[in-house]
């Protein structure tokens, strides 16, 4: 199948280039990070870790895209997921592809990152993440592949695909919680310190996945041709409403904690979120960008006049996509720092080359999309395959 | 065998030094046969190390960076300008940020503006050691915080997990800013790891105290918690003692007379 990759139209290619640019930059500015260390992004003692963490900590959340398929699916035989399920599945492939590299690009020596094999430590939620991540990585692999090669040859899949399908249900659940775990069991940092911090790492998680899934699948369906169909669409879109929804609802719950409790170390992080702490305010505007438009988005995919109208609901998904990357790609992480463990506040904001990597990262998750559609819709449209349910 | 490995590679290191060799050296490396003699001298016998600083016998802020300075020097700490990139071992805080629990505007003023010594805790509970996931930070049996910087990955999980900001990352190269000549006995390090205090275990291995408690004119006070005649129990027996964030768990290992 692989060799449906290699031929495309020149659109195809041009963006393919257009990825390779920033891909070639971003290996570049890597280059030069491997070289001086991490002194060239804004981290620093205080702020130890920012953009790439948080990037990563976002995309475990894209990954759900597929589960939100998956479940339905295959557990609840709903039939209208059918021909999109294999979108969702490629889609988490990229994005744990996208999550493993920006942990690698974090590391201060990513010549010793076999060290997390050659010593086990399973009191480190690090060692369960490379666990679980690398696992759903292989299940999606795995899964996604065959449907669409047994497909393509117009057969039912083998039957240990079965297994795999069912495992890779709470294993979806397990990427969430894991990750959660890193920043929810640490103590003296009170904006992690949360036992909602799994459930908000999936409500978010619900939303934002099938949120950039829908986008997709109406780009898919305007550049090759292929139609996930409405149903499914609009089905999606009532998950990421109550998703959405739910997600507001969890962070409305840690503001009640901290606020009326009135406990200033669990208030902290929260100020300086909204209104900035001792005069450092570099994550308000964000803040309240993400609030406005995540409220907003939300109202649009819940009004059945707005959310009936596909136009509007696709700007909708990309509202909830754009409010809940400024909050777990960008925010969570860095207010975990602030205030430091000795209350001062030290900010951060990552520097050109932190970007441009991160682009470089994202960039190649969305090659490794482009290929893995590029050969889903070409095997779909293959007049010789056939869908076997 | 009475010995674990890095007893084993430290024998065996020492043994070369002295053309200790081949046969030899495993005959007298063998099980049991050099127990005798590797006993350990007083100060490496201990099974729980702790520190007391009686903040009430530094004078001023000179004698504290005396300390600071002897740390510096012994395991070549580089003096990198800038607050993003420092390394720190062992430094100078102020009251409301070594103790922001205890901290209200009527402390005296005495308190209020005095600076106070803090390094890593080296905490019976630690939660760096927790999240690590190569062990390279791990827990010795004598209580002691360890860091192993050649397996570090540099993943930073363990500073997220410190509770008291005690440790440094290395964000660039720091041997650039060592100034000559550096100490031979200590290694300089590379970028990409964590460092921290650990105690001096270096020196408390050749039966010597901690650069910092030496240079302390005693106002830092060392020794062993499980040992009810040390001069450390003594210490807390006789005063009043604070420890950093006691709510958390992680129970310190340095107790603050103040």
């Amino acid at each position: 199948m692989i060799e449906k990759a290699l031929t495309g139209s020149k659109g195809y290619y041009t963006w393919l280039g257009f990825l390779g640019i920033f891909i070639l930059t971003g290996v570049g500015c890597y280059l030069y990070q491997f070289n001086e260390g991490l002194r060239i992004t804004g981290l620093s003692r205080d702020v130890s870790w920012g953009f790439y963490i948080a990037q990563f900590t976002f995309l475990v959340g894209v990954a759900a895209s597929a589960v939100m398929l998956v479940l339905p699916y295959y557990l609840h035989d709903v039939k209208a997921f059918g021909k999109i399920t294999i979108l969702g599945e490629f889609l988490a492939i990229a994005s744990v592809t996208m999550c493993i590299l920006f942990i690698f690009v974090d590391l201060g020596n990513p010549v010793r990152i076999l060290n997390v094999m050659m010593y086990p430590t399973p009191n480190s939620i690090l060692f369960w993440d490379m666990i679980v991540l690398n696992g759903y990585l292989f299940l999606n692999i795995f899964i996604g592949w065959n449907v669409l090669a047994a497909e393509r040859k117009a057969v039912a899949p083998p039957k240990w695909v079965k297994p795999l399908i069912y495992i890779s249900i709470p294993w979806a659940v397990s990427i969430h919680t894991v990750t959660a775990f890193l920043y929810a069991g640490l103590p003296g940092r009170h904006f992690w310190l949360t036992a909602i911090m799994a459930v908000r790492f999936l409500g978010s998680a619900f939303a934002a996945g099938p949120a950039l899934l829908v986008i997709l699948a109406l780009i898919v369906r305007r550049t090759t041709g292929f139609d996930a169909g409405n149903e499914a669409i609009k089905k999606l879109i009532n998950i990421i409403t109550y998703a959405m929804l739910a997600s507001i609802f969890f962070v409305i719950l840690e503001i009640f904690t901290a606020f009326y409790s009135n406990i200033p170390s669990h208030k902290h992080a929260l100020q300086y979120l909204f209104w900035g702490l001792e005069g450092h305010n570099k994550y308000t505007t964000w803040t309240w960008i993400s609030v406005v438009v995540g409220i907003l988005s939300a109202l649009l995919l819940l009004l059945p006049w707005t959310r009936n109208k596909i136009g509007i609901a696709a700007v909708a998904c990309a509202g909830v996509f754009a409010s809940l990357w400024i909050e777990k790609g960008l925010t969570l992480v860095v207010t975990g720092f602030i205030p430091n463990p000795l209350e001062q506040v030290v900010e951060y904001a990552p520097t050109l080359p932190e970007i441009l990597i991160g682009l470089g990262v994202w960039a190649t998750g969305f090659l490794v999309l482009t290929l893995l559609y590029k050969i889903a819709t070409d095997v779909k449209l293959d007049p010789n395959s056939a869908h076997v349910h | 065998m009475g010995l674990n490995r890095r007893d084993f590679l430290k024998i065996a290191g020492v043994s070369s030094l002295f053309g200790l060799g081949g046969k030899l050296a495993w005959e007298v490396l063998g099980p049991g046969a050099l127990e005798a003699s590797t006993k350990p001298a007083p100060l490496t016998a201990a099974k729980h190390w702790a520190m007391v600083i009686d903040t009430r016998k530094f004078k001023s802020e000179a004698d504290m960076q005396k300390c600071i300075d002897a740390c510096n020097k012994a395991h070549n700490v580089p003096q990198i300008p800038g607050a993003k990139e420092e390394i720190k071992w062992i430094w100078l805080e102020k009251y409301g940020h070594v103790f922001p629990d205890d901290e209200h505007q009527y402390v005296s003023e005495a308190v209020e503006h005095k600076r106070f010594l803090t390094f890593c805790n080296h905490c019976t509970n630690p939660p760096c050691v927790r999240v690590c996931p190569t062990q390279a930070t791990f827990k010795r049996a004598d209580g002691i915080v360890m860091m192993d910087m050649h397996r570090c990955i540099g993943c930073r999980f363990c500073m997220a997990g410190c509770p008291y900001g005690s440790r440094s990352f290395n964000w660039g190269d720091p041997r650039r800013y060592l100034k000559e000549p550096t100490n031979p006995e200590y290694p300089t390090r590379s970028k990409g790891v964590v460092e921290k205090c650990t105690f001096c275990e270096e020196r408390l291995a050749k039966g010597l105290h901690p650069a910092c408690v030496e240079a302390s004119n005693g106002a830092l006070i060392f020794g062993d918690l499980a040992n009810p005649n040390s001069e450390v129990r003594k210490l807390l027996k006789e005063n009043y003692s604070i420890r950093r964030k006691p709510g958390l768990g992680t129970a310190p290992n340095l107790f603050y007379l103040v």
